[in-house]
This record gives structure tokens, C-alpha cells and sequence, in this order.
């Protein structure tokens, strides 16, 4: 039983972290069709310059703003250099430019930082809680993953559902010339998706790396298991982006807990081919459109 | 005042509309006629800023509207509407509405303008929260044209807005463009394929065939040349 409650709330923590991720996934996705491979990338870099900004004396929680802010920018800067100036070719195109911008970006941060894995502090203490006399496998950094990441959450449903700059940001995702024609600038709210993002990347990056060998690298994992919640939740929707996030999150914790973590990585890729099959279009795609 | 000049748009090696030149006054409903690949919608897609043509030069009010953005062009009251109707069917009707007068007016004023097009178009306030694609297909034309109007634009640009629809419907929409543009400074530009009803609402008409202009004239001047009618109108 306690098994169970630890793994469960293991996999709680770890799958909130995964929505961030998904939601930044999702954030592009809808706006441009584009899958961002590089935004984990782009997380690990932005948690590396937290490293040095933290190393030079800078409070943790500066650093942590600062980071959040460098994310916003290094998404709009992505998407104005990178991406952009392919709007209108192959779909493909962008795709293939953010796997060279991982390939890149994880090259370079080898070449400052150095490819062994260092640690990285935690905002809080990661020893777990005790309730009533016994200690549980969840901690006070993970009341705080879970607190961040549903702050997130909350900011960007609000922001799509009550605020005229995310109608216009949902308008432009959905029907761009449309919104055009409506006198939307387009172009400046798809950078400001790209920028989101970008925070919701950097954000994951923060949470993960107290918990993992943090090193060039210690993003990839996480954005297969990020991928794989984005695609469950439809890649379309925030929501999906957290509801998939826990599933991934639950099934690869129980994966890992009763079978062995080796196969946690295999548990998530059967979680993928089975979602893919039982509902190809994610839980929480948008309705089709009547054909009139 | 709408002045078109020499307007050449090519794709590619093909050309779809060579050196037009026509005009379209306000409080006037100017029909675009022609078969199809006539080149009307180009036309439409380029006074909008959608396709960048060759040469030419397009006027509004004495403003040049080619190497503006359309989102700049939209700004400057020009209103299309573009074929297929164009409703955002993931928004509901009130945020399709809301849409298109976030850059032209505060809240108040806002919401003043929406309940407005919903006496306009009583139909659809049953159906404000409702997501555009559960609408029907008239109810679909009702929303775009509410859409377009709400803004109070100078130019409104409509592409085959009886498309698809029932001609009761047609007849109400085409009925209601014409109170609305009579007495008014608003400069209508109609493209239709369905000539004799365009020609019914409308004062003046240009007849298009492959890209260049064949006849332009008062609507009923043109709606009386049977041969022009039959060659290019087909009726």
C-alpha cells in the first residue's frame, strides 16, 4: 500500500513537470503546426544559465525570474530568426530546423558547461514529508513543482479564456488569414505563442533539474515524456497538455515502481502507441467542424 | 472612393488579372461578375492585402492600400469577406464578433456594437456562446456579414456570399446589403457567380472574363445587353 501511495505521488510530481513541458509543446503546435523538438533544449540551456547566474552569488529566486524572462525571450528570438523566415514552405521544414537548434544547443552548452552532470539546487527541501508518523516519497519541492506548474496552468487558461489578447491569440491560431482580415496582427502573437512557450519550457527545466543528473542532456527524456503527454491530450489544448502530463506522469511512475525503472522509457512509448490507437485525435481535440 | 489602375497579378506563369482598371463610388454596390477563374477573388484577395500583385496601383480615399499589410489594410475600414465563408468555427459567435472590433473601439462601445448586429441578425443571439461551427450554412453568412459590418467599415469586399445558400436566404442577405449600403458612405464591392441576383442589388457592375475587365457599367445597363449576358453571364 505505502508502495502505491509513493509511486502514485512520485508520478504526480513528475507528470505536472511533464504538463509544463507539454503545455509549451502545445502553445506551438496550435499556433504554427510546429512540434518544437528543441524546447527541452531550449529548457536546459536557459536552467544552465540559472547555474551561472547562481554560481556569481545571484539569489535563487532572481535567478529564477531572470530565467523565466531569458525563456520568453529566447522563444520570441527563435521564432523570429529560425522559424519565420520558413512560413510558407514544406510544413517539414521548421520541424527538421528545431531538431538541428537541439543538436545545436546541446553541442554548445557541452562546449561552456561541459558534458558531465553537476547538481543544481532546489527553491525547497527535497526530503520527503511526514504525515501523521510516516514519511512519504513527496517533498516540499514537489508541493512546490505542483503549485508552479498549476499557477502556469491557471495564468494560460486565463489568459485564452478572458482576456482579448488571448482571443486574439486563440483567433490567429486557429484561422490566421481570417484574423488578419480582422485586423489582428498575426505575425507579433505568433512570436508571443513562441514566448510562452518558451517560459513554460524554462520552467520545466528549473523543476527537473534538482532531481536529475543535471548535464546537456538531462532535457531529452523529458521531452519524449512531454511529447507523449501533449499527443495524449490532443497537442492542442492546455488542459489536455495537464491531464496528459498525469497520465504520463502516473503510468510511467507505476511502470517504474513495480517493474523496474529501466523501463520506464518503454512503459511511455506503449502508453504513446496505445493512446495513438484507442484515440489517434488526443482526448481533448477540438470538436470536427459541421461541413456545410 | 475605391480606384483600381493597371492591376496585374500573376501565379506563377499564369496571369489572373491582367491591367484593371475600375472603380467603385460609395454608397453604391459595385457587382464583380464573371465565369469561373475570371479572376474575381484574386481581385478581392489583392485590394486586402492577401496577394501581392505585379503592378498597378489601388486607392481608397485616396490612401494606396498595395505594399500594406492586410491586417493594416483591415485597419483602414476595409472589410472582406472572403469565400467559404470564413467563420473562426472554434470561437463561439460573440468572440467571432468581439474579434473583429478589438482594435476599433473600448469596451463599452464593444458591447454596444455587438448587441447591435444581434437585432440585426436576431437569429444568431439565440447562439452567442455557442461555437461557429454548430452554425448552419445561412446562419454562417449572417455571422461573417454581421462580422464585417461591425467594425463600420468604408469598404466592405464580399466573395460569393449566396454561395451555397437557399435563394430566400440569398434574397433576405442581398435585401439587407442594400438598406445597409443606400445613403451611406459605404463602398460595397459584390463577387458573385450568380450574376442575376448580384445585378438585382447592385448599381454598377464590372464583367471579368480570364483576368481582364470586358465591360464596365451601370448594373442595368448591363443586366439589358443580352449578348453580353449570354456570352459571359450565362443567362
Amino acid at each position: 500500500m505505502s508502495l502505491f501511495v509513493n509511486v502514485t505521488l512520485n508520478g504526480l510530481a513528475n507528470g505536472m513537470i511533464f504538463a509544463a513541458l507539454a503545455l509549451a509543446l502545445v502553445l506551438i503546435f496550435r499556433a504554427t503546426r510546429i512540434v518544437n523538438f528543441a524546447q527541452g533544449a531550449m529548457g536546459m540551456m536557459t536552467t544552465f544559465i540559472a547555474s551561472s547566474l547562481l554560481g556569481r552569488g545571484v539569489g535563487y529566486w532572481w535567478a529564477f525570474l531572470a530565467v523565466l524572462v531569458i525563456g520568453f525571450v529566447l522563444g520570441a528570438l527563435v521564432e523570429r530568426v529560425l522559424i519565420r523566415p520558413l512560413q510558407g514552405k514544406s510544413e517539414l521544414n521548421p520541424v527538421i530546423v528545431t531538431i538541428g537548434l537541439l543538436v545545436v544547443l546541446e553541442g554548445l552548452a557541452g562546449t561552456i558547461y561541459g558534458n558531465s552532470s553537476r547538481g543544481f539546487p532546489a527553491a525547497y527541501s527535497q526530503s520527503g514529508l511526514t504525515v501523521g508518523h510516516t514519511k512519504i516519497a513527496f517533498s516540499h519541492f514537489d508541493v512546490f513543482i505542483l503549485v508552479a506548474v498549476l499557477v502556469l496552468m491557471t495564468g494560460t487558461l486565463v489568459l485564452f479564456r478572458a482576456t482579448s489578447l488571448g482571443l486574439r491569440m486563440r483567433a490567429s491560431a486557429f484561422a490566421g488569414e481570417i484574423s488578419r482580415l480582422l485586423g489582428v496582427r498575426v505575425g507579433v502573437l505568433l512570436t508571443l505563442g513562441w514566448a510562452l512557450a518558451g517560459v513554460a519550457g524554462s520552467l520545466s527545466g528549473l523543476l527537473v533539474a534538482p532531481t536529475s543528473s543535471f548535464g546537456p542532456y538531462f532535457m531529452d527524456l523529458v521531452l519524449v515524456y512531454a511529447f507523449t503527454a501533449a499527443v495524449i491530450g490532443g497537442l492542442e489544448s492546455p488542459v489536455g497538455a495537464l491531464i496528459g502530463g498525469l497520465i504520463t506522469g502516473l503510468s510511467i511512475s507505476y511502470v517504474g515502481g513495480y517493474l523496474g525503472s529501466g523501463l520506464q522509457p518503454l512503459g511511455a512509448l506503449v502508453l504513446l502507441m496505445v493512446a495513438l490507437m484507442a484515440r489517434p485525435e488526443g482526448i481533448f481535440a477540438r470538436p470536427p467542424a459541421r461541413r456545410v | 472612393m475605391l480606384e483600381i489602375q493597371g492591376l496585374s497579378v500573376s501565379y506563377g506563369a499564369v496571369d489572373a488579372l491582367k491591367s484593371v482598371t475600375l472603380s467603385a463610388r460609395p454608397g453604391a454596390i459595385t457587382a464583380i461578375l464573371g465565369a469561373n477563374g475570371a479572376g474575381k477573388t484574386t481581385l478581392l484577395r489583392t485590394i486586402s492585402g492577401l496577394v501581392k500583385p505585379r503592378a498597378g496601383a489601388v486607392r481608397f480615399d485616396g490612401d494606396e492600400l498595395l505594399g500594406r499589410a492586410a491586417e493594416d489594410i483591415a485597419r483602414l475600414g476595409v472589410s472582406h469577406v472572403p469565400e467559404g465563408r470564413g467563420v473562426i468555427a472554434e470561437l463561439t459567435v460573440e468572440d467571432n464578433l468581439r474579434l473583429a472590433t478589438l482594435w476599433c473601439m473600448g469596451r463599452r462601445e464593444r458591447q454596444k456594437a455587438i448587441e447591435a448586429t444581434f437585432e440585426l441578425f436576431p437569429r444568431l443571439s439565440g447562439f452567442r456562446r455557442r461555437h461557429a461551427s454548430t452554425l448552419s450554412g445561412g446562419e454562417r453568412q449572417m455571422l461573417v456579414l454581421g462580422r464585417a459590418l461591425i467594425s463600420r467599415p468604408r469598404l466592405l469586399l464580399l466573395d460569393e456570399p449566396s454561395l451555397g445558400l437557399a435563394p430566400l436566404v440569398t434574397a433576405q442577405l442581398m435585401a439587407l446589403l442594400r438598406d445597409h449600403t443606400q445613403g451611406t458612405d459605404l463602398t460595397v464591392v459584390l463577387v458573385e457567380q450568380n450574376a442575376r441576383s448580384a445585378l438585382s442589388v447592385s448599381q454598377d457592375a464590372v464583367v471579368l472574363n480570364l483576368g481582364e475587365v470586358v465591360m464596365s457599367d451601370e448594373a442595368a445597363v448591363i443586366a439589358a445587353d443580352s449578348g453580353l449576358r449570354h456570352h459571359y453571364l450565362g443567362f
